[in-house]
């Protein structure tokens, strides 16, 4: 007999893949699962569907809260769900414990919660590395190997079959026989390596809110990749008008004025490519993030180097073009017109902080 | 049901059942013949989903909150213990997987908060039989779902579930003029037979010659205007409903046109949410009194050496506070301590109250011994606004750093207000009354006396959300099939939003 719950649940996904009841996709809420990696704390992504309901907003709200800190201290931003009204649920008497999370835990529930297919590395499975791991056990070995409890158990089963052990005194001496030691196997693993390029435009016209998509899709992104790929290299392009290459502390920080020229993010990356990763051993992805204002003449010699030089050896070129209170450009609309000739070619635009994991399904969705 | 196959429970933990039930009798908890089961994790969710009930009518928010569970639990973030349901003979659900400790402070844990169902007053009216009535609900909701199709039904228990909060904490434990039979008076009777009767139009009986003396024309015609004006008046200031309405559910129920499966499905909703509304309306005492009692008998019976640590990692973790949520379970077990200890030392009272020597206030020890007695009466008639309004102290706000915070519209952040201790009081008040829902009433049901629906916000500070406040009306039209609006206030200014079934309208509320 088929569960109600599993029929509640089914209807529930229905409506928040917009099969059917259309009209309440707009209550669909997303990532309000909070975990922690180290210090820092994530949200995964789990939709609900909320009601509307008359209920208090922001304005004039608060609560009372425990713990150190300075009248006027900020504790949390606005514009989260559960707006700190000491809100108990109607739930009676559960209790609930937040565990932390590795990166990789997290990856895997990305994954899962967007149905991403696994990446098959172009080509290149005839690099491999052999690897030693320390998966069996030898009779023979260094000390520093010894196999404690196996020595242990194999001692205590001799004393035992020789009657030679006494539960009033359980004295357990192993000999020479009975240690055990780890031991490795050389396995030979596909070695697959990839590059992260990141280009950011930090033009006049990109805002604060806008490098927080960027952040925190480009925090999704490496997560991801990095659960795909042993070795996981990344370069940041910032640039307006000129290119600079930079870390990644800078790439979130820097703010810029002054046109835009995407060509010298494309110059600079493809010097990137040619210095450091070259194409036969890489798995090369590139993410280009801007509002899509170009400066109009620049347009051409853009596409002229993502053609030549770039898409051909890239696994992967995703541009996400955000939406910035000056409207947005028209850069990719240039880019739509040869999206069908190049299949690596993803475009995505985000509207808003809700629309980064539609995008992030977009980019990685490819399973490239 | 696969959940409701009853299964006996392991030897092991039947007798640290027992073993539980009678330490905590002996305390002098008093509870409801409490039943335990065993359940994996899977089970668990789908209780904790459908509210603690293993039957529930179809719809897909419990199917949400399982889903969000079942990921919270392989993901390894979160994880519910147990799950208790207020009910004769009381439920109680234990996750298989638990540790042996984890299984002693649950079932502590259940024991307390069956005792505090039964014994406290906000809970004296809820169904006790709740089982049976979910399941006989989910059969009326799923009959109407055969007759009239999934998407029809489904829509209308959306309309009603937003409008779920609309209802009064206090119906429940009022009893109404209408309620009472009414009887008029002895001796009021409408034709009195004690001689004199006066007409309609207040003629007194006469014969013809002495008619113009008894009855002077002019006099006549004086009272009659008199009666004619007052009539006026009456109408006019007649409202409907008499006096503002908080059970918007019942109003809708009573007068709007519904047809009879609609009018049933809201019934359904009313009724659930009277059911939860009170363990709403007590969390932080619920949860407070519960952790108090499994803190006292772990510590004092139950722990062995091996379960020490386990325990104190979980009891610490349940008690975790953070800036932005007040922990229920912390600031509920915190404050039946230093209700305890204070009665036991004698520090209340006026004498108390009038010193203030910090010194004598520190050392002041009366040996009453009243605490355990206190806590009791505590748990018996309070909730959560009263008690907070009653125990909360200055000196225990200061102890465990408390403060207040607010919604700054500048920079879109929560700060920490104050930590003034009337502050405090008054914010934590605000933000348990009616649950922390907004308080709404039904003024007019006849606005402008063309049967619209008029509610009114009684505004606190604290302004409705606007675009899930428009929808809300869009519902409510849905059910009152009128034009319906509110009174509220809107960045300040009292402003009055409207829907006629076509579009919204918003304006200024003219003084």
């Amino acid at each position: 007999m088929p569960r109600t719950i599993d029929r509640d649940m089914q209807r529930f996904k229905q409506i928040v893949r917009g099969k059917v009841r259309r009209n309440l996709r707009k209550y669909i809420t997303h990532g309000e699962m909070i975990g922690r990696t180290g210090r820092e704390m994530v949200s995964i992504p789990v939709p609900n569907i909320d009601t509307p309901r008359f209920k208090h907003g922001q304005r004039g709200s608060g609560g009372v809260g425990q713990g150190d800190g300075e009248e006027g201290q900020p504790i949390g931003r606005g514009q989260q769900e559960g707006d700190g009204q000491g809100q108990a649920g109607d739930q009676p008497g559960s209790h609930i414990r937040e565990v932390e999370i590795t990166l990789d835990e997290l990856a895997e529930m990305l994954g899962d919660e967007l149905e991403l297919p696994n990446i098959e590395p172009k080509g290149k499975n005839a690099i491999s590395s052999k690897k030693d791991r320390y998966t069996t056990i030898r009779p023979t070995g260094p000390d520093s190997l010894r196999h404690f409890k196996r020595t242990y158990k194999r001692a205590l089963r001799r004393q035992i079959s020789l009657n030679d052990y006494n539960p009033e005194r359980p004295v357990i001496i192993p000999t020479r026989d009975d240690e055990r030691y780890r031991s490795w196997k050389s396995v030979n693993e596909p070695e697959a390596n990839a590059a992260i390029i990141y280009m950011m435009d930090v033009s006049g016209s990109m805002t604060d809110d806008q490098k927080e998509i960027v952040r925190i899709e480009a925090f999704w992104i490496n997560a991801w990749l990095n659960k795909q790929y042993d070795g996981l290299e990344r370069r940041y392009i910032v640039h307006d008008a000129v290119a600079h290459e930079v870390d990644e502390d800078t790439f979130y920080r820097t703010r810029e004025s002054g046109g835009t020229r995407i060509s010298s993010a494309f110059q600079a990356a493809r010097k990137i490519i040619t210095r450091d990763f070259p194409p036969d051993d890489w798995n090369i992805y590139c993410f280009q993030f801007s509002d899509g204002d170009n400066w109009g003449e620049d347009n051409d010699s853009c596409l002229d180097i993502l053609k030549e030089h770039i898409l051909p050896v890239c696994n992967l070129y995703c541009y996400g073009q955000v939406e910035s209170p000056y409207g947005s450009g028209d850069f990719i609309r240039e880019l739509r017109r040869f999206e069908d000739e190049w299949e690596n070619l993803i475009l995505s635009e985000i509207g808003s902080k809700d629309a980064i994991y539609d995008s992030i399904k977009e980019f990685l969705g490819t399973g490239r | 049901m696969v959940v409701s196959t009853h299964r006996p429970l392991p030897q092991e933990i039947r007798d640290i059942q027992r073993e539980l039930e009678e330490t905590c009798a002996g305390y002098g908890l008093d509870f409801f013949e409490t039943i335990f089961e065993m359940v994996d994790y899977e089970e668990m969710s789908m209780l904790a989903a459908y509210g603690g009930f293993p039957t529930r009518y179809p719809h897909w928010k419990f199917g949400a909150q399982f889903d969000e569970l079942m990921k919270g639990y392989s993901y390894g973030l979160q994880k519910i213990y147990e799950m208790v349901i207020n009910t004769d003979p009381c439920y109680a659900y234990l996750l298989r997987a638990n540790e042996l400790t984890d299984q002693k402070l649950v079932i502590a844990h259940v024991y307390a908060h069956c005792d505090f169902f039964k014994n406290n007053a906000w809970f004296a009216h809820t169904n006790r039989r709740m089982l049976d009535e979910m399941a006989n609900h989910a059969t009326r909701v799923n009959r109407y779902v055969d007759r009239f199709g999934y998407d029809e039904v489904e829509q209308f228990i959306d309309t009603c579930l937003s409008l779920e909060n609309l209802i009064d904490p206090y119906w429940p434990h009022m009893s109404r003029a209408s309620d009472v039979k009414q009887k008029s008076p002895p001796g009021f009777a409408a034709n009195g037979s004690d001689g004199e009767t006066v007409d309609s139009q207040g003629r007194f009986p006469s014969k013809d010659y002495m008619d113009s003396f008894i009855n002077p024309p002019d006099v006549l015609e004086q009272e009659e205007t008199d009666r004619r004006q007052q009539r006026e008046e009456q109408e006019e200031s007649r409202s409907f409903p008499a006096e503002p309405w908080r059970d918007v559910l019942l109003f809708l129920l009573e007068y709007a046109p519904l047809k009879d499966w609609q009018r049933d499905i809201l019934a359904i909703i009313r009724d659930e949410a009277y059911y939860f509304q009170p363990q709403g309306q007590t969390k932080i005492m619920n949860e407070g009194w519960a952790s108090f009692w499994h803190s006292k008998i772990m510590t004092s019976h139950a722990l062995t050496d091996a379960d020490l640590i386990t325990y104190a990692d979980h009891h610490s973790g349940t008690m975790a506070t953070s800036p932005q949520r007040l922990n229920p379970y912390k600031l509920g077990i915190e404050l039946f301590k230093d209700i305890e200890e204070r009665w036991n030392k004698g520090q209340f009272g006026p004498e108390w109250d009038a010193c203030d020597d910090i010194h004598q206030m520190d050392t002041w020890d009366r040996q009453l011994g009243l605490g355990r007695e206190k806590i009791f009466e505590v748990r018996r008639i309070h909730n959560d606004v009263t008690f907070i309004d009653t125990f909360l102290t200055a000196e225990f706000c200061a102890k465990h750093k408390m403060f207040s915070f607010a919604f700054n519209d500048a920079t879109d952040y929560y700060e920490i207000a104050s930590r003034e201790f009337e502050k405090i009081k008054q914010q934590l008040l605000n933000s348990l009354t009616n649950h922390g829902q907004p308080c709404i009433r039904i003024v007019n049901g006849n606005y402008q006396n063309r049967g619209e629906l008029y509610l009114l916000h009684d505004y606190n500070g604290v302004e409705l959300k606007l675009d899930y406040a428009r929808d809300t009306l869009v519902n409510l039209h849905r059910c009152w099939s009128r034009p319906v609006h509110i009174e509220t206030v809107v960045e300040d200014e009292p402003t009055i939003l409207s829907y006629d079934g076509e579009s919204h309208e918003m304006k200024t509320k003219d003084e």
